[in-house]
C-alpha cells in the first residue's frame, strides 16, 4: 500500500538503488571471475593461508551476528519474556537471511560448491569439527526458514499452513537453541586442531565456550543495533506494539548483554591464568589482545551498565554498535591475526580488494532482500488478520 | 564382536558416527517423551 | 644400509597384495591405539642429503605433475626456502650458516604420513585415509575444497590448486601409494643417490635410526623426529643439527591432532542430550510462574474489588451521615461514579 506511495515520489534512480546497483554489477563480474579463474584469480589466499576474510567475516562474523535469532526467540518463548515478542520477527528474519548468506558465501569459498551436501549425504567425516558446523548450520537454516515462514504465509494468505507452523514454535525454538549452541561453539572449536598455528593468547581450550558466549551478546547487541537502523529506515512499517515494546527490548537486551559480557570477560581472564599466558601481554600481540579485551569487551560492558542505570538509550545504541564491532575484531583476531603468527610477515595474508568486493556484494544482497521483505511482509507489525494470535 | 581399530582416527570416525545417529534419534524421542509427560496437563503449548 | 629391493618385495609378498595386517600385540581394548603394526615408513637422514633435487624430479615424474618453471638440475632454486605446492609434492631446502656446522644442510619436505593425521581428522568428507601400509591417501572424488585440512596440518603440507576454477584438488605426497601396491619403492626413495632416504617397516626404521645415533653420537642429535611428534609419523628424520635449524618445529608436542578437538566434539552430545531437558525445564518454570501470577492477580482483583465496594458503601454512609441535605445528592453521584469505575477496571483486567 505505502509501497505505491513511495514508488510514486521516488524514481528508480534514488541513491540507494544506484549504489546497490553498482555494487551488484561489480559483484556479478567478480563472481564470473571467481568461477572461471578459480580462487587464485580474485583472492590472496595461499597454501599457508588457506582461509581469508570469506571465512573470517562471512562465516565467523556472519554466524555470530545472526545469533539474534536464537537469543530473541529463546528470551520470548522459553524464558517467558513476552514483552520481547515484537522483536522476535525482525530477529528471526535477520538470522534467516544471515545464514542464507553465509551459505551463499561458502559457495564462493569452497572449491566445488555443488559438493557442499557431500559431508551430510554422501560420506560423513564425523571426526571433523567442520562436519559438526556444516550439519548444524544446514539444520538450523531449515529451522529458521520454518520459523520465519509465518510472516511469508500471512503475506500470501495461506492460513492453514501457517497454523501448523505456529504450533511448532516451541519445538523449533528449543531445537534452534540446541543447534546454535552447537555450531556457534564449534566455530571456535575449528581452530582447536591447530595449536601450533594460533597465537597462545587466543588459542585456548575454551575457544568453543568463548565463541558461544560471545555469540549471545553479539546477537543481543545486533538486535539493538539493527532496530536502531530499522527505526530510521522503516519507521512507517512499525505498528504501535512494536514501537512501544522497542525501548523495553533495548533496555532488557542491554542489561542481558552487559551481564553476559561480564561473565565472558571473567572467563577470558581465567583463561589467561589457566594457560599462564601472562608473559605474552607485554609483547605487541599482547597489547592488541588487551585492546580487544579492554576496549571491546570491558568497555562496552561498562557502558551498557551505565546506559541501563541512566536510562540512556542513545548510549546503549552506540554501545551496541561498538560491541558488534568488537565481535568482528575478535573473530578476525582468532582466524587471521593470531593464525600463522609465527610466519614472517611476507608470508602472512592480507585480503585482495576483490575478496572484499565479494563480501560487500553479499552484504548488499542481504540489505536488498531484507528491504524487499520488510516492505511487504508483516515483520515490524502484526498482520491485521492475525492480531494477537501468536 | 567389537571391531578392531588400529588408529584413534578410525575409532573416532566409528564411535562419533554412531553417536551422531543416536543424537538424531534422541532429539526426536525427547519431543515425544515430553508430549507424553504433559499429555494430560491442561493445554501447555503456547498459542 | 637401505632396504634392498628384493627384501622389500619379499615383505610385500608376505603381506599379500591386500596387505592383511597382523593382530596387534595388545588385546584390542580400543583405548590405546598404536597404529598399523606392520606399516611402512621412510627415514630421511639429513646428514647424507646433498640437495641434488633428484627426489623432486623423480616425484614429479612418477606422479605426472606439471613440468616445473625451472629445471630440476638448477640448484639456485635452493636459494629460497620453499614449501610443497600444487605442482610439487616434495621440495628440498638448503639451510646455511647453522651454528657448529660448516657448509649447508639439506632437508627434504613432503607429507609426513602421520600415524594420526590432522588432515584426516579435519576433513568433513573423510577424503584422507591412513592406510595399512602407512600412506595417508587423498580422494579427490569427494573433496569439497574447504581447505580445512590445510588449516589443520601442523607441517603445512597440503597444497591447493588455487588456479583451478571448478575442479581444484588438494595436492600432497601419497607416499607413492599406487607404486607401493605394485610392489615398487616410492619414486624419491628409489632415486636417491646417497641413500639419504630409507624405506622400510616403521619399527625397523626406528631401530636403524637409533643404531645410527648410538654408533655416531657426535654426528647426530639424539632425537628421531617423527617418532612421537603429533602422535608420530611414518616419515622419520635424523639430523646432525637441531631440527628447528632445518625449519622443523620442535614445539608441536606429542599429542595427536584429533585429541585437540575430541574434547569439544565430546561436548556436542552433552548439548544434544541435556539442552532439551534444561530448555524445556526453563520453559515449564516460566510458564508455571505465569500461571501462578495470573491466579494471584485474579484473586487480588477480587479481593480489592470486594474491599472497594465495601469501602465505598461505608464512605457513602459516613458522608451521608455528616453532610447536610444540600450536598447529599452530589456525594451520591460521586460515589456512584467511583464504584462504576472500579467495576469497569475489574472487567478490563479480568479479560
Ligand atoms: S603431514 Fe599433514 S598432510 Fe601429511 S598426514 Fe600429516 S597432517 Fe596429513
Ligand atoms: S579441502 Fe577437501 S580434503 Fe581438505 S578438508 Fe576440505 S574436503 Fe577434506
Ligand atoms: S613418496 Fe612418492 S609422492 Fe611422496 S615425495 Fe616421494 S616420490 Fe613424491
Amino acid at each position: 500500500m505505502s509501497e505505491e506511495a513511495t514508488a510514486a515520489n521516488q524514481s528508480v534512480f534514488n541513491p540507494f538503488n544506484i549504489v546497490a546497483g553498482v555494487i551488484v554489477l561489480i559483484g556479478i563480474v567478480l563472481t564470473v571471475l571467481r568461477f572461471t579463474g578459480g580462487l587464485g584469480a580474485i583472492t590472496n589466499l595461499s597454501n599457508n593461508n588457506p582461509w581469508g576474510i570469506w571465512i573470517s567475516f562471512d562465516l565467523l562474523c556472519g554466524v555470530a551476528l545472526a545469533a539474534g535469532g536464537y537469543t530473541t526467540s529463546a528470551a520470548c518463548y522459553l524464558f517467558g519474556m513476552k514483552k520481547y515478542h515484537s522483536a522476535v520477527r525482525p530477529a528471526i528474519l535477520t538470522a534467516f537471511l544471515g545464514y542464507a548468506l553465509v551459505v551463499l558465501a561458502l559457495h564462493y569459498d569452497v572449491g566445488r560448491p555443488w559438493r557442499l551436501p557431500y559431508p551430510i549425504l554422501y560420506q560423513q567425516g564425523t571426526t571433523s569439527v567442520l562436519f559438526e558446523v556444516g550439519l548444524c548450520v544446514f539444520l538450523y537454516l531449515n529451522v529458521l526458514l520454518i520459523e520465519y515462514s509465518p510472516a511469508a504465509l500471512e503475506w500470501l494468505g495461506l492460513n492453514t499452513v501457517r497454523k501448523i507452523v505456529v504450533k511448532l514454535t516451541l519445538v523449533l525454538t528449543i531445537f534452534g537453541v540446541i543447534l546454535s549452541t552447537m555450531h556457534q561453539s564449534s566455530l571456535g572449536a575449528l581452530f582447536l586442531i591447530a595449536p601450533s598455528k594460533v597465537h597462545p593468547l587466543w588459542y585456548s581450550t575454551y575457544l568453543p565456550v568463548f565463541f558461544f558466549i560471545s555469540s549471545i551478546f553479539a546477537g543481543l547487541s545486533m538486535v539493538i543495533f539493527e532496530s536502531t537502523l530499522s527505526h530510521h529506515y522503516f519507521h512507517d512499517k512499525m505498528d504501535k506494539t512494536h514501537l512501544a515494546e522497542s525501548s523495553h527490548v533495548t533496555f532488557g537486551f542491554a542489561k542481558a548483554a552487559c551481564w553476559i559480557m561480564a561473565g565472558y570477560f571473567t572467563m577470558k581472564v581465567f583463561d589467561l591464568s589457566m594457560d599462564n599466558d601472562w608473559h605474552y601481554l607485554g609483547t605487541s600481540y599482547g597489547i592488541w589482545y588487551l585492546a580487544e579485551l579492554l576496549g571491546f569487551v570491558a568497555l562496552p560492558c561498562f557502558l551498557y551498565a551505565v546506559g541501563v542505570r541512566d536510562k540512556n538509550i542513545k548510549l546503549i545504541k552506540w554501545t551496541a554498535f561498538w560491541t558488534v564491532l568488537g565481535i568482528i575484531v575478535n573473530r578476525f583476531n582468532v582466524s587471521l591475526v593470531a593464525f600463522n603468527w609465527q610466519l614472517p610477515s611476507s608470508e602472512r595474508y592480507f585480503p585482495h580488494w576483490m575478496e572484499i568486493g565479494i563480501t560487500v556484494f553479499l552484504i548488499t544482497v542481504f540489505v536488498i532482500v531484507f528491504r524487499f521483505i520488510v516492505r511487504r511482509m508483516p515483520i515490524f507489525y502484526e498482520h491485521p488478520d492475525y492480531k494477537g494470535s501468536h | 564382536m567389537e571391531p578392531v581399530f588400529f588408529t584413534l582416527q578410525d575409532f573416532f570416525t566409528f564411535s562419533k558416527g554412531i553417536t551422531y545417529v543416536l543424537m538424531g534419534i534422541a532429539l526426536v524421542a525427547m519431543v515425544a517423551m515430553w508430549n507424553f509427560l504433559v499429555g494430560r496437563d491442561e493445554k501447555h503449548w503456547p498459542e | 644400509m637401505s632396504i634392498s629391493r628384493r627384501k622389500f618385495l619379499g615383505w610385500m609378498g608376505a603381506a599379500g597384495v591386500s596387505l592383511t595386517v597382523g593382530q596387534p600385540a595388545l588385546a584390542a581394548g580400543n583405548k590405546h591405539f598404536t597404529g598399523y603394526p606392520e606399516s611402512f615408513g621412510v627415514l630421511h637422514d639429513t646428514t647424507r642429503c646433498i640437495g641434488c633435487r633428484k627426489c623432486e624430479e623423480a616425484c614429479n615424474k612418477v606422479n605426472e605433475l606439471p613440468a616445473p618453471e625451472r629445471p630440476f638440475d638448477d640448484l639456485t632454486v635452493l636459494d629460497n626456502k620453499r614449501r610443497t605446492d600444487a605442482g610439487s609434492y616434495t621440495v628440498v631446502n638448503r639451510y646455511d650458516d647453522i651454528e657448529g656446522v660448516d657448509g649447508p644442510v639439506y632437508r627434504k619436505i613432503q607429507c609426513n604420513h602421520c600415524l594420526e593425521p590432522a588432515c584426516a581428522s579435519a576433513c568433513f568428507v573423510r577424503a584422507f585415509k591412513k592406510t595399512e601400509v602407512g600412506a595417508v591417501t587423498y580422494d579427490a572424488s569427494v573433496c569439497v575444497g574447504c581447505r580445512y585440512c590445510m588449516i589443520a596440518c601442523p607441517f603445512n603440507i597440503p597444497a591447493y590448486e588455487y588456479n583451478e576454477a571448478l575442479t581444484p584438488r588438494i595436492m600432497k605426497c601419497t607416499m607413492c601409494y599406487p607404486r607401493l601396491m605394485e610392489g615398487k619403492l616410492p619414486g624419491c626413495v628409489e632415486i636417491c643417490p646417497k641413500e639419504a632416504l630409507t624405506f622400510g617397516k616403521r619399527y625397523d626404521l626406528i631401530t636403524i635410526a637409533r643404531e645410527r645415533i648410538r654408533k655416531f653420537p657426535d654426528q647426530y642429535v639424539d632425537h628421531i623426529y617423527g617418532e612421537h611428534e603429533m602422535g608420530g609419523a611414518s616419515w622419520l628424520y635424523v639430523s646432525g643439527v637441531p631440527f628447528n635449524a632445518l625449519g622443523m618445529r620442535e614445539d608441536l608436542g606429542v599429542i595427536a591432532a584429533s585429541q585437540f578437538t575430541s574434547g569439544a566434539l565430546a561436548s556436542v552430545p552433552v548439548i544434544a542430550g541435556l539442552w532439551p531437558v534444561l530448555l524445556t525445564g526453563i520453559y515449564a518454570v516460566s510458564k508455571r510462574k505465569d500461571k501462578i501470577a495470573e491466579q494471584e492477580k485474579r484473586q487480588a482483583i477480587k479481593a480489592t474489588l470486594a474491599k472497594a465496594s465495601a469501602d465505598a458503601e461505608a464512605k457513602v454512609a459516613k458522608a451521608l451521615e455528616q453532610a447536610d441535605l444540600k450536598n447529599k445528592r452530589l456525594i451520591e453521584v460521586e460515589v456512584k461514579k467511583a464504584v462504576e469505575q472500579a467495576k469497569a477496571n475489574n472487567a478490563e483486567e479480568g479479560s
